[in-house]
């Protein structure tokens, strides 16, 4: 019913990011731009950042979500990095959303790790903020 | 009362933002003078083609980019590409050489050997060409920031074929100003890449006079997001800001514009392409003869690679990516390219497996033997609709030229991130599009299917290359003279330091088997690392 934000409602907060080596940063802002237009916080990395800097600007920023996006293949390693890290600064309220050129044989696998949702090439951006919108509800 | 048609029909808006009316007649060309807009091919201004015969006397060279693992696969890989009737190479390097990085560098682990192949000394260059004569092939290296290093590596595996640098054909990519924009693998901040881009012209125009030292790409703005406008505008601006850099120097302009390359892409309306092709080359010869008062026809003519069109493809039934790039090639050919290279169908997945590649190349061949298109110049021109689209096409380029003029140029727009945005903000309305439905793609938002399977074979990757990477840089390390390759570095940082050409040193450098990375690293405490400006 009350779609006016009480003023103690908080935006929530989302920090995009590219790690490692690759280039492709065409999805990560376009998701990042779709975030913003659906009222998020969105602070956007930039690119070749280490899994280090990625969860420390997640900490810095105190942000509600931290979303990933890898298409060079080297995302499982990567993921997996992430969410070691995750847990070692005890981390683990953070939503964590990976997305790129995710073959659908990792999905699973991702999951494994820890990760909250995956949104491979072609996922609606819709479906990317209504999770968001929806996991920090509940 | 009779209904009006025109209220019926849908309205059709390029992405250019160009309006296409139903019909075309001579009403829509009366005003274009054949001789000042149009031409002869090979001759000015070089709308319908760069050469008087183009096709007819020798097909468009085909040269998929390949590359993987370590330099000896890649080399079986090239063997057989130029078995299978590929008339040239084009080089895929891992990213880490492509940011500079040598394989056992911690940043790069996963990523050795991935998306190309991993180069750390001259001695991988030497394997990937070992048993193919240099001066038999011409070759593109898809390398940016270190482009200079590679290029290095690549003419002592000349000297060492006895190969004379006179007759060394091919092109680095080394186009840094798009690498900001769009793709990704900068390292150094702008003013300084230019200035490795201008040593190499400079070294060139002297020493390797057949070699293009940069191409501009057009085509990764456009993969990015941008319109075919924007990919020509933003490409052009660039070429520019190269130009004007290699001027100062003292070079005149006739000695080194008809080795500039450019690369283009292909996907999208398939007229728009043909017409921005035919427009490009247009403009781009009237810039090169008035503004920078070019004598030489050469230097005018804008020389390319168009292909790809990898923004086109889709990872939902990839086997529809055979038949788009079919009609990729179609327009490729069509656009009068002076080079043509596909992405294959599995690389909205990754690289492309064999299988893949060949498919790639026999699409290509039978294009040319097979359907005609050689059989006359430029077969498009003269129709009402490409010559009127070409014109508008010419006409909306200027204004996106003119627009980069007034936020103070390409260097100053690219360092405050105008262009990035702009770029981004195309890719998310287009995203939007298409997930609306406004943009159709094929199996993406109609005729999609039920269920996904995509079990197309794809190209594994072998996590065992970084280990046997990491062994052979041990031992070169172990191998070569560690007093000579610090000498030699010291003297590369002094030229780096001041405004001597780097290349002698360079040379220098890589034949005593200084890695990448090293390299690399003398110029980061040189010139630092390129910032990226904040915000979306």
């Amino acid at each position: 019913m009350n779609v006016i934000k009480t003023p103690g409602e908080k935006r929530i907060r989302v920090v995009i990011a590219k790690p490692g080596l690759d280039g492709h940063d065409m999805g990560a802002k376009v998701v990042a731009l779709a975030l913003k237009d659906a009222g998020m916080e969105v602070i956007y990395t930039g690119l070749h950042r280490t899994i280090e800097e990625i969860v420390k600007t997640a900490l810095e920023e105190d942000v509600d979500v931290i979303g990933m996006s890898i298409y060079s293949g080297a995302h499982l390693s990567l993921t997996k990095k992430l969410m070691d890290q995750l847990k070692e600064k005890r981390l683990t309220d953070k939503l964590v959303l990976v997305g790129g050129n995710i073959p659908q044989r990792d999905i699973a696998k991702l999951k494994e790790y820890g990760v909250d949702g995956v949104f491979p090439v072609g996922s609606k951006l819709d479906d990317i903020v209504d999770f968001i919108k929806k996991r920090m509800k509940d | 009362m009779k209904r009006n048609n025109s209220e019926e029909l849908k309205e059709i808006v390029l992405e250019s933002g160009i309006k296409v009316k139903p019909v075309y007649g001579p009403e829509d060309t009366k005003d274009l003078n054949y001789e000042e807009k149009i031409g002869r091919p090979g001759e000015y201004p070089f709308t319908r083609g760069i050469h008087p015969l183009m096709y007819r006397k020798r097909p468009w060279t085909m040269r998929q980019y390949s590359g993987f693992g370590t330099s000896k696969e890649t080399n079986e890989r090239f063997k057989w590409l130029l078995e299978q009737g590929q008339t040239a190479l084009n080089v895929a390097f891992d990213l880490p050489t492509q940011l500079g990085l040598d394989s056992d560098d911690p940043f790069g682990e996963e990523e050795v050997g991935r998306v190309g192949m991993a180069i750390d000394t001259l001695e991988d260059m030497e394997e990937a060409f070992s048993g193919i004569q240099i001066d038999e092939i011409s070759t593109s290296l898809t390398i940016n920031p270190v482009a200079s290093v590679l290029l290095a590596m690549y003419l002592v595996v000349a000297e060492k074929q006895r190969v004379s640098w006179d007759q060394v054909r091919g092109t680095t990519q080394n186009d840094i100003l798009k690498e900001y924009i769009g793709r990704g693998t900068w390292i150094f901040p702008v003013e300084p890449s230019i200035r490795l881009i201008g040593d190499m012209v400079e070294f060139c125009s002297r020493n390797v006079p057949k070699f293009n030292p940069f191409s501009v790409c057009g085509y990764h703005i456009r993969e990015s997001g941008a319109t075919p406008i924007q990919e020509m505008a933003y490409a052009f601006q660039i070429a520019i800001t190269y130009i004007q850099e290699v001027l100062r120097r003292g070079l005149k302009i006739d000695n080194f514009a008809g080795r500039i390359a450019f690369n283009f892409d292909i996907h999208g309306n398939i007229w728009e392409q043909v017409a921005k092709f035919r427009a490009g080359r247009r403009l781009w010869a009237k810039i090169i003869k008035e503004r920078f008062g070019a004598k030489n026809p050469r230097s005018m003519t804008l020389r390319m690679i168009a292909g790809g069109g990898g923004g086109g493809l889709t990872v939902q039934q990839p086997e529809n990516n055979i038949v788009r790039g079919a009609y990729y090639a179609l327009i490729s050919a069509l656009s009068g390219t002076q080079t043509m290279a596909l992405c294959s169908y599995d690389e909205a997945y990754t690289i492309p497996s064999k299988k893949a590649a060949l498919l790639s190349l026999r699409t290509m061949q039978i294009l040319a033997d097979e359907m005609g298109l050689r059989d006359t110049v430029d077969p498009l021109g003269g129709s009402y609709y490409i010559e009127w689209l070409t014109d508008e096409m010419d006409k909306k380029i200027v204004e996106c030229m003119e627009k980069v003029d007034t936020l103070g140029g390409m260097i100053k727009a690219v360092k405050e991130g105008h262009i990035q945005r702009e770029v981004s903000r195309q890719a998310y309305l287009r995203e939007k599009k298409i997930q609306s439905g406004e943009i159709t793609k094929i199996g993406v938002n109609k005729y999609i299917a039920a269920e996904e399977t995509a079990d197309i074979e794809l190209h594994p990757f072998d996590p065992s290359v970084a280990e046997e990477q990491k062994r052979k840089l041990k031992e070169i390390k172990a191998r070569r003279d560690a007093d000579q390759v610090k000498q030699a570095l010291g003297e590369l940082k002094k030229a780096a330091l001041t405004n001597e050409n780097v290349m002698p040193h360079m040379l220098r450098a890589v034949k005593r088997y200084a890695t990448l990375g090293e390299i690399t690293r003398i110029f980061k405490e040189v010139f630092g690392e390129f910032e990226e400006p904040k915000g979306l």
